[in-house]
């Protein structure tokens, strides 16, 4: 190194000033789109909770919740244990899988339309339009000096985006208690501490996120473009634009003036004006593109004006891009769906849903699980038994009190009673109220003869005693001494 | 190596001046709110170190202004406990020995109490799994010395046994019938074979039947005819398969020679009445409790059967 260079003397200064994008409104058939998909998805978010659900006297009547102090998990119909826990992996793996589907399906289309950064900051973008004006306002409001009205805008702006926060906020705790009762909860300040936390953290990254940080979060902090960046192929779908059409770029005056030397893009900007990530396509693919197709609409509607054909900018494949550079026609839309990798990630998807399902379907409501009292494995008893403890667990899934009978399978001459009656109760079986939706612990003690193997290998299955039966065994050792 | 900073035509950026065969790094600036973070941070880490103990010197730590310590949460937490607790110890406090077995919730809470303080206090010779050793009563079978209901465990428990400055303490004392000269060591012999045979424990035999006429003569007293045990005085049952000191032949002439004399401290010196309390509800719970002071066997108990 002949001389050392200070790289804080950088004329760029210490970091980089986030570039304002004032994205102007649109209208076409893929804002439409975006609407439509912004309605059902803040509209799924916002109800759910609200749902009610018939459960019966013994469990909550919300459609879906999480009940962590309880550690149930309910879905409609469906309801979930801790240690059926593989269901909502199993949900997790799909929606992962799904994400792969998508994208080799439509591209970066969860990302566009979808994703909830996407959805709040487009609901923001309202918001800054609806308070602010359309693109051109907002960008004189936003070089303007502070004065009275910068002032008043901002703070009904920012107060506007804090209300929808705090909604936004406020909907997630719902989907973790009775919603009627954690809202009487809430405003009477009787709520647990942590959804007041929650409550807080969800507004604020709300806030700064839809608010503020925008396409930084796609750009910067969002890992999804970068696995999705290794994903894409030739035959994925992005927004293109036509070069080979579109170039030499140059307005409608000079095209004919010079025909023939200009393409069909009239150089409006519209594409970069109405980009809520604040990008020029006509630069090519690139990771700021979340394929929202709001170019697509704006290029159109010029291209309508001047009456030249849509479709300058258009969703595409790299491939298609290729064969239309040549005067190819495209390959058909179905061909490029139904591509082995795509079917491939729906195999995928489809068999973990169907394997899903299957499970759930079969699944016992009832269930015993058992582990035998290590210290001491057994006891000797006056008459000359030998004694074995076990540690029952019998779980009625079902939403209302079952009677369970426990009994032992094999082990002959064994008797077993329950710790809490007493030793001269003791029987091959006996028979206990489980209560809903609970498991039901037992200390249970085994006596059998002292002759016989060390280890002998025996069950206890349990029974329900009602019209619906259904059982379940669990294999067990019992203990002697060591001759 | 060249130190020559340029402007990277693609990307518009300055690069740092290095290059490293041909290799040049970028001086991509940081985005503004990435910068307002770590600055956030600094601020945070700051005011964290006012508020809470942080800077470590020679006796101590900063004590930090709020003046939190680990230790004062600690207490907090169980006073918090403690309060928790109350209403179910008031509870335990009201409800007599014999009536709390009824009570599930408060049995099982008095079990948990008593797990705790069993564990530690007991488990020094009765064993973590209360099984006890040689020498040390298995709490968890059903052969006591001095009764397995709710009261006389309490009692042992609350007095200890052997505890000769204590007037209400278990006392039970056997003579050394070997080592006092009673019986010699033959005759010794002839009862271990009279007590292994009457537990049917070795056939009898002429050496049996001689202790037979020796055990009438000096254990019948403590022990009974049949050797069924007294536990009024704290004499084992002898016609089980439950030995404190062993079964062998070795064991029981050591026994009978030496006599064995167990002590258990008295813990109603040392324990409240609370956790004796609780501690009985877990001894009771262990697989041996009694319903109430159950009447001694009058008959050998018939030894069960090998089945099949």
């Amino acid at each position: 190194m002949t001389d050392s260079i200070d790289i804080t003397d950088s004329p760029l200064g210490a970091y980089q000033a986030r570039k304002g994008v004032f994205p102007k409104a649109v209208k076409g058939p893929f804002r439409r789109l975006k609407w439509a998909i912004m309605a059902v998805t803040l509209c799924i978010y916002y109800v759910t909770p609200w749902l009610r659900w018939d459960r019966g006297p013994y469990a909550p009547h919300q459609a879906v919740l999480i009940d962590l102090a309880h550690r149930r998990f309910y879905m409609f119909g469906i309801e979930i244990w801790p240690q059926e826990f593989y269901y909502v992996a199993g949900l997790l793996i799909m929606a992962g899988v799904g994400l792969f589907l998508l994208t080799s399906a439509v591209g970066r289309a969860w990302c566009g339309y979808s994703c909830p950064q996407t959805v709040w900051t487009d609901l923001f973008q309202h918001v800054d339009r609806f308070i602010d004006g359309d693109r051109n306002a907002q960008i004189r409001l936003n070089n303007a000096p502070w004065g009275a009205a910068k002032i008043g805008k901002r703070a009904l702006k920012w107060s506007i985006y804090l209300l929808i926060s705090f909604w936004t906020g406020g909907a997630w705790i719902m989907y973790f208690a009775d919603a009627p009762t954690l809202v009487v909860d809430f405003w009477s300040g009787t709520a647990a501490s942590v959804a007041y936390a929650t409550v807080f953290v969800l507004t604020m990254t709300t806030f700064i996120f839809g608010g503020f940080m925008r396409e930084q979060v796609c750009i910067y902090m969002c890992p999804w473009p970068r696995i999705q960046t290794a994903m894409l192929d030739e035959q994925s779908l992005t927004v293109t634009y036509k070069d080979w059409r579109g170039e030499q770029r140059g307005s409608v005056k000079k095209a004919e003036a010079h025909p023939g030397e200009y393409g069909d893009c009239v150089d409006c900007n519209q594409c970069v004006a109405v980009c809520p990530t604040g990008i020029d396509i006509r630069e090519g693919a690139q990771i700021g593109c979340i394929t929202c197709a709001l170019c697509i609409d704006a290029c159109d509607s010029v291209m309508a004006q001047v009456g030249r054909p849509r479709g300058l900018i258009d969703y595409a494949t790299l491939a298609d891009a290729e064969q239309e550079k040549a005067g190819q026609p495209p390959t058909p839309v179905l061909k490029t769906l139904l591509r082995t990798r795509t079917l491939v990630y729906l195999g995928v998807w489809t068999a973990i849903g169907a394997a899903l399902l299957f499970t759930l379907g079969n699944r016992t409501r009832i269930d015993i699980s058992a582990s035998q009292e290590r210290n001491p494995v057994f006891v000797q008893l006056s008459n000359g038994d030998v004694r074995n403890s076990y540690t029952v667990r019998l779980r009625n899934m079902e939403g209302r009190p079952r009677r369970m009978e426990l009994s032992l399978v094999g082990l002959a001459g064994a008797r077993m009673w329950q710790g809490e009656s007493a030793a001269s109760d003791a029987a091959r079986s006996f028979v206990v109220t489980v209560a809903p939706d609970a498991v039901q612990r037992l200390t249970v003690f085994v006596t059998g003869p002292y002759d016989g193997e060390e280890r002998t290998d025996f069950a206890m299955t349990t029974r329900a005693m009602d019209a619906e039966g259904g059982s379940d065994s669990h294999a067990l050792t019992f203990n002697r001494p060591e001759e | 190596m060249t130190n020559h900073s340029r402007i990277d035509e693609p990307t518009g950026t300055t690069t740092v001046g290095h290059s490293w065969d041909g290799i040049e790094e970028l001086n991509t600036p940081l985005p503004r709110w990435w910068l307002w973070t770590f600055y956030a941070c600094i601020a945070f880490a700051i005011g964290y170190t006012v508020l809470y103990p942080a800077w470590p010197g020679l006796n101590g730590a900063t004590p930090g202004t709020t003046g939190w310590t680990s230790r004062g949460q600690l207490d907090q937490e169980m006073a918090a406990e403690n309060a928790r607790r109350a209403p179910m110890l008031r509870q335990l406090a009201a409800t007599p020995l014999d009536q709390l077995p009824a009570n599930a919730d408060l049995m099982q809470f008095a079990i948990a109490g008593g797990g705790a303080a069993f564990r530690s206090n007991c488990i020094q010779c009765h064993g973590t799994g209360a099984s006890g050793s040689a020498g040390y009563p298995n709490l968890r079978d059903d052969d006591w010395l001095w009764g397995g209901d709710m009261a006389s465990i309490n009692f042992t428990i609350t007095n200890g046994v052997r505890n000769p400055d204590h007037d209400l303490t278990r006392m039970s004392l056997m003579p050394a019938f070997g080592r006092d000269g009673i019986l010699d060591a033959r005759s010794v012999a002839d009862v271990v074979s009279f007590v292994r045979a009457n537990a049917q424990m070795e056939p009898q035999s002429a050496s049996s039947t001689r202790g037979s006429a020796l055990f009438a003569a000096n254990c019948v007293v403590c022990h009974g005819a049949s050797g069924e045990g007294n536990r009024a005085l704290g004499a084992p049952r002898l016609n089980d398969r439950i030995w404190l000191y062993g079964g062998s032949r070795e064991a029981l002439a050591t026994t009978v020679t030496n006599a064995r004399q167990g002590v258990m401290p008295r813990w109603g010196a040392r324990l409240d009445e609370m956790t004796i309390k609780m501690l009985t509800a877990y001894v009771y719970s262990l697989g041996g409790g009694e319903a109430a002071a159950a009447p001694v066997a009058a008959t050998p108990v018939a030894f069960a059967a090998p089945t099949e």
